[in-house]
Parts: C-alpha cells; sequence; structure tokens
C-alpha cells in the first residue's frame, strides 16, 4: 500500500525493462522451452509425425556408450583446455607486470588472438598442422615423428586443446594482469625486503590473493570449453577422427543436423542447458563469497 | 506462405518483367564450385528454351547442408519445389510420404510424358519404391571403379589386376619397385562394403537392402566380408594397403604416385587429370573369385532431385516440363562429359558414343558399364536404410579400427551391425 504512494502506477518502468523481457523470452526462454518440449518427442525430420515419449530420449543417451565417452571427452577438454590456457595465461602475466619498457605494445600483442574468431582460429592451426602441407608435421618428420592427426585421435584432440586453449589466453592473460596490478605494492615490496624470492614472492602473496580471480577464469573457461570451442572443432576435425574430438556442443550439432535425430539432439542440448545453468550458479554463490578478501 | 508467395511475386514483377508471367520454380542445389555453374548453365539454358517456367537454382551449401536447410524450410512451410538430395537420405525423404511428392507421379499428373525404359536400371532402381515407382529424379550419379598409375604398372611389370588375388600380386610388385604404397581407397563403407557386396551379389541387410520395409536388419557381418576385410588389413604389412582418410581425403596418395592403385567414384576423373602428373587409366572394381565367379553390378552413389509437396499445380506442370528438359540426351550427355557423373538414359549413352567421347577419353564408360553389367538384383539394386549417414560412421569407425589393427574383422564388423541396428531402430520409430 505504501509503495503505491510513493509510485503512483506509471507504464514507464514497465516500458523501460520491456526490451530486456522480450529479448529474454524470444532469443531465450521460447527457444529453450521448445528444446525442452522436443527432447520428450522422437519425431521424423519433417516434423511429419510425432510421438511423445516422455524421457526416453533421455533413457537412450544415458545408456549410449557414445554419448557417455562423449562426456568424459568433454570434461577431459575442458579441463585440459582450461587448465593450459590459465597457466599460460598466469604465466604471461606474471612477467608482463614485472615489464618495464614497451609493457603497452607486449600487452597488445598478447591481447590480440583474443579478437580472431574461433572458426579462423581452427583454420589456422589446422593449416599449420596439416598432415601434408603443414609446417609443423614436416618440422616432426624431421626429427621422426609422424603427425597425422586425421587418423590418430590422440594428436587430433591434442591439436584441438592447443588450438582452443592458444585462443583463451589472451582473455585469461587480461583479468590476471588486472588482478595482479591491484596488488598492492607495499605488500610485495615488503616480502622482498624481508628477504623472499620472486618465487616465494608469487606463491605465497600474489597467488593467493589471485585466488577470486582464478576462480571467476575457471567458471569461465570451463564454459567456453563447453560451448564456444564448436567453431575450432568444426573447423579442425569436425569431431574425428572415429569420434576421437567429438564433445557434447558438437554431438548435439552432429546428431541434430547432419543426423536429423531431432529429439535425441534436443535431449542432449537440455542437458547442456542445465549443466550451464548449474555452472552459472556455482559461479555467483562462490563469487558473491570469496570476492571481498 | 500465401503472403509470402504475394510479396514474392510483387518483387518478380517489379525487378523483371520479362520474367513476369513465368511460373517461378525454385531448385536448392549442393553443387559448388565449377559443378554450380554447370547447374546454372542447365536452369538458364531451359529458361531460354521457353517463357512459361522459370527454374531458379539456388546453391545451400554441400549435402547434407541442403538437406537441412529443406528440412527446415518444409517445417516453416517455405520449402523450395525441387531439392537436390544425396543418396544416403533417401530413406529420410522417402519415410516423409506427406512432404514428397513422387517424381513419376508428379509427371503423370502433369501429363508430361515419362518412359522408365529410357534410364539405366542401375540409376534408378535406386530411387524406387519395392513395386517400381520411381520417387525421385536421378541427377548426378556415380560408381567406384579402380585407378591404376599406367606409369608404376608398366615400370613395375605388373599387370592391371581384375580380382583380388591379382591385386595382392599387383600391390607387391609395385611396392618391390619403390613404391611406398601398394593400394588405397576412399568411400570406405560406400566402395569396400555397399560396392564390394553388390558387387558380388551379398545383401547388405534384410528386406531387400532395406527397400521393401524399415524393419530391416543388417548382415554385412558374413563369412565373405570378414575374409576379405582380414585379407586387406594383413596387406597393411609392408604397406601393400596404406588407408588414407575418409571420403576422398585419400586422393593425394594417389596423384602424388605414393599408391599404384585407388579405388574411389568415376567422379573423381576431373580432380585427377588435373593433379596427376604420370598417365593413369580406371578399371572395374576386382572379383573376389572365392564369393562369386562372375561380377554382378555395381551401385551408385551422388544425388537425386526430389520434388517437395505443398505447392500450385501449374508450379509442378512446371517442374515435369523441367525433368523432360534434364533427360533429354543432349543436356545428359553433356552432364555426363563435363563432369564425369554417369549419364541417366541410355539415349545420353548411345549419343556420347557416336560423339567418339569414350574414344577419345579411354576407360570413362568404365562406370557404366559396371552399372549395367547385369539386371539389378534385390541385392544389388542399391540400399534403402534409415539413419545411414550416422551408420556410415559407425562403419567408418569400426574399420579405421580394424586398419589400425586393434579389432579383426569379424569383432568390427559384428559391432558395426550391433550399432547400426540400433539406429535402423530408432528411425523405424521415428519414421511412422
Amino acid at each position: 500500500m505504501l509503495k503505491r504512494v510513493h509510485f503512483p502506477s506509471s507504464p514507464l518502468p514497465y516500458l523501460l525493462v520491456a526490451p530486456q523481457i522480450i529479448i529474454t523470452i524470444i532469443f531465450f526462454i521460447w527457444p529453450a522451452s521448445q528444446a525442452m518440449y522436443q527432447s520428450l518427442l522422437i519425431e521424423d525430420a519433417f516434423g511429419l509425425s510425432q510421438e511423445f515419449v516422455w524421457f526416453e530420449n533421455f533413457e537412450y543417451l544415458v545408456q549410449d556408450e557414445q554419448y557417455l565417452s562423449a562426456f568424459w571427452r568433454t570434461i577431459f577438454f575442458s579441463i585440459c583446455v582450461a587448465s593450459l590456457s590459465m597457466g599460460f595465461a598466469l604465466l604471461l602475466a606474471g612477467f608482463a607486470d614485472r615489464v618495464v619498457r614497451g609493457a603497452l605494445a607486449y600487452r597488445t600483442m598478447l591481447i590480440w588472438p583474443y579478437a580472431v574468431a574461433p572458426v579462423l582460429a581452427g583454420a589456422l592451426w589446422m593449416f599449420m598442422f596439416n598432415p601434408t602441407l603443414g609446417i609443423f608435421p614436416y618440422i616432426l618428420e624431421v626429427i621422426g615423428y609422424d603427425w597425422n592427426h586425421y587418423l590418430n585421435g590422440y594428436q587430433a584432440m591434442f591439436l584441438v586443446i592447443l588450438a582452443a586453449a592458444w585462443k583463451q589466453v589472451a582473455y585469461n592473460f587480461l583479468f590476471y594482469l588486472a588482478a595482479m596490478q591491484s596488488i598492492p605494492r607495499s605488500i610485495v615490496e615488503a616480502a622482498a625486503i624481508d628477504g623472499a624470492g620472486p618465487m616465494r614472492r608469487f606463491w605465497t602473496i600474489i597467488f593467493p590473493l589471485l585466488s577470486p580471480t582464478t576462480f571467476f577464469l575457471l567458471v569461465v573457461n570451463a564454459v567456453y570449453a563447453f560451448f564456444d570451442t564448436f567453431g575450432i572443432i568444426h573447423a579442425v576435425t569436425q569431431g574425428g577422427p572415429a569420434n576421437a574430438t567429438t564433445i557434447l556442443v558438437y554431438k548435439v550439432y552432429n546428431d541434430g543436423f547432419v543426423g536429423l535425430d531431432l529429439g535425441g539432439s534436443a535431449a542432449q542440448s537440455v542437458i547442456l542447458m542445465v549443466l550451464v545453468i548449474s555452472m552459472t550458479v556455482v559461479q555467483f554463490r562462490f563469487i558473491e563469497k570469496r570476492v571481498q578478501y | 506462405m500465401r503472403n509470402t508467395l504475394i510479396l514474392a511475386g510483387t518483387i518478380a514483377t517489379l525487378a523483371t518483367s520479362a520474367f513476369a508471367d513465368a511460373v517461378q520454380v525454385d531448385w536448392w542445389h549442393a553443387m559448388g564450385g565449377t559443378n554450380g555453374e554447370r547447374v546454372n548453365k542447365i536452369a538458364d539454358d531451359f529458361n531460354a528454351s521457353q517463357s512459361a517456367y522459370k527454374v531458379v537454382p539456388t546453391y545451400k551449401g554441400n549435402y547434407t547442408e541442403t538437406m537441412t536447410a529443406a528440412v527446415a524450410a518444409f517445417r516453416a512451410k517455405e520449402q523450395p519445389h525441387l531439392v537436390q538430395v544425396f543418396e544416403v537420405g533417401t530413406a529420410t525423404m522417402m519415410a516423409a510420404k506427406g512432404a514428397v511428392y513422387p517424381i513419376e507421379q508428379l509427371m503423370a499428373d502433369s501429363n508430361e510424358a515419362f518412359n522408365k525404359s529410357d534410364y539405366l536400371p542401375a540409376v534408378i532402381s535406386y530411387y524406387q519404391t519395392p513395386t517400381g515407382e520411381l520417387l525421385s529424379m536421378p541427377f548426378n550419379s556415380s560408381t567406384p571403379v579402380m585407378w591404376y598409375n599406367k606409369d608404376a604398372f608398366d615400370a613395375a611389370g605388373a599387370k592391371v589386376p581384375t580380382t583380388w588375388a591379382e591385386v595382392k600380386t599387383a600391390a607387391q610388385a609395385l611396392v618391390d619397385n619403390g613404391m611406398k604404397c601398394g593400394v588405397s581407397f576412399g568411400w570406405q563403407s560406400w566402395v569396400m562394403l555397399e560396392n564390394y557386396s553388390s558387387w558380388h551379389n551379398l545383401s547388405l541387410g534384410t528386406k531387400e537392402n532395406g527397400f521393401a520395409g524399415f524393419d530391416t536388419e543388417f548382415s554385412f557381418n558374413n563369412d565373405a566380408v570378414i575374409a576379405r576385410l582380414d585379407d586387406i588389413a594383413s596387406m597393411t604389412d609392408g604397406n601393400l594397403f596404406v588407408y588414407g582418410g575418409r571420403r576422398g581425403d585419400s586422393l593425394p596418395l594417389f596423384t602424388n604416385g605414393e599408391c599404384g592403385m585407388w579405388m574411389n567414384s568415376s567422379a573423381y576423373y576431373g580432380s585427377i587429370k588435373s593433379q596427376a602428373e604420370f598417365n593413369f587409366a580406371q578399371t572395374m572394381l576386382p572379383l573376389d573369385t572365392d564369393v562369386a565367379s562372375a561380377p554382378q553390378n555395381s551401385i551408385i552413389g551422388g544425388a537425386t532431385l526430389w520434388a517437395l509437396a505443398g505447392h500450385e499445380a501449374d508450379e509442378y506442370t512446371g517442374v515435369a516440363k523441367f525433368m523432360t528438359y534434364l533427360s533429354s540426351a543432349e543436356v545428359q550427355a553433356w552432364w555426363h562429359q563435363e563432369t564425369g557423373y554417369v549419364p541417366i538414359t541410355t539415349a545420353a549413352y548411345d549419343l556420347s558414343k557416336t560423339q567418339g567421347f569414350y574414344d577419345s577419353n579411354p576407360g570413362t564408360d568404365t562406370a557404366i558399364k559396371q552399372l549395367s553389367l547385369n539386371e539389378p538384383t534385390p541385392n544389388s539394386r542399391g540400399l534403402r536404410f534409415g539413419n545411414f549417414v550416422q551408420i556410415r560412421d559407425v562403419i567408418n569407425e569400426e574399420m579405421e579400427a580394424l586398419w589400425a589393427g586393434d579389432k579383426s574383422a569379424k569383432v568390427a564388423l559384428d559391432t558395426a551391425v550391433k550399432r547400426g541396428n540400433a539406429l535402423l531402430r530408432k528411425f523405424e520409430r521415428s519414421a511412422k
């Protein structure tokens, strides 16, 4: 009642939030609910016959060896991509933080890869590692190593991890550098006066103070590895050889758009949706608690 | 739909007065590059030949993308009149009874003269119902042949093989003479499983390879296929056989002069001609004398044109007229000689003969000879399995495990049959 007195009903606030609400409904709620509904159906490609089957598509996925192995492969891929790109970013940020001359140029160069589109990044790595045309297989052949990621699943996995991690290093670098520069110099200098070397200063002072950033980046990188690496995989390996690089998001595409199994594909995307929602929830909860140290 | 048509009609009227009265026929295809230009030429020539209809070809990406685009368009009720679909999509298209307009019926409804006996049986049998009705119009069809490096064969003193035993002997002779590999192949499910089976009149699955019903099950894990694949796997010792990847990925092995023999589509003629710096030729697929005393016939790959339902009758008349034009001997002979795809009518084949095409390009009729070797049997007229795009991936994966030495042919094929059957059951449920 009190509120009514203070804010006489005006359509203005509704009008102001309307664009956001409409966008959310059209671009998220509606397609997401469509996907959820479709995941409960078995239907032919043209949508001529539909059968409502409750959770049968999900039951099939749970029993499907291919899906389960794609699931574990995705976990492995994400851990590798996240740790590799974050590790490198931390190393580079640590160096950049100490650079005095030419810091701007150095930083700009490191941030650059972030502007490259995933498909282009993929194409770049595909050409560098192409077994017949690429420069790396040529060099590897000189030292007696046979590179052919069209046949060797481990090599293919290594390649997509490398390409995906490289793409994300710039982003991580930016956050680590900003976080490092916000650490008060006095703390680091005090430790230096007490006789702590650079390595010790890093591990006992800087790294713990970076933990909120590390956690934030861990979530962002996991989400990146889960979803945004589609373009790289599509350009480099197309999920092959023998599904060795088929991660969950690629399987959604492959089953839905190549195999035209819409129900199964929708069920997979619902599972992915649940995964990313839970990741985001964890991120918000954790970061809200830890961000003020 | 209606609004869009009115809108499209208005735009068309405003834009071109010349075609203001022409009924438009939309044709979505998957032919990029030079073949795309040839497709445009066919449409342009047809449009120039009459004024009542206008065929508008649109490139929609590769085969998979084109099919997905047509499916999505149908769901949005914006489908084209004609769409080019690759052969493994046949079962999916056929199951969509309300979505497709069988071409034979379309021709009859439009009162367009249509004689099925004009067409090569091995080409159209792939696209017929069990009762013999033609569902879609073959457009670009090819079949696997054996390509070989003539110079390397001469240097090694090897004989051009006609049987698998001779393939082995020739591969040994080539490798002994310093070649990196004897034989390789691409599109392995199509070449080594589907065509190996039809060539030796073996069934791939029950229910006439799926032609007679969606409740089909795979049977390609038979002793003949197991023995052949095990033997090929044993040829990886000493590089008599080298695996070079899926689809056409192994083409460089042949054109670089590493492998002396390569089994893959006859439609690679243009690529090989432009890339190989040696004399090459094509010959028929080898016969497995342990399995059959004479070859049956090979089966096709490629794509056909499907008419989609939901348009006006006069537009379908345009489709029918275009089909007649497309099947004419002149157009077909031109298309065949330009692309390396096989002609779809006997008239086009005869015309190419009288034009002297095979005399000046020896071996280019190998594909047609293989296809029309015998009247197709239920085992050799083709295959109709649902979800076959994914099933081919399954077969690829299992065969790769075999070449890598991780599995025996029996284990690999048994697993492929088991995984394939699961996908068939899934399709059967969706296609009621």
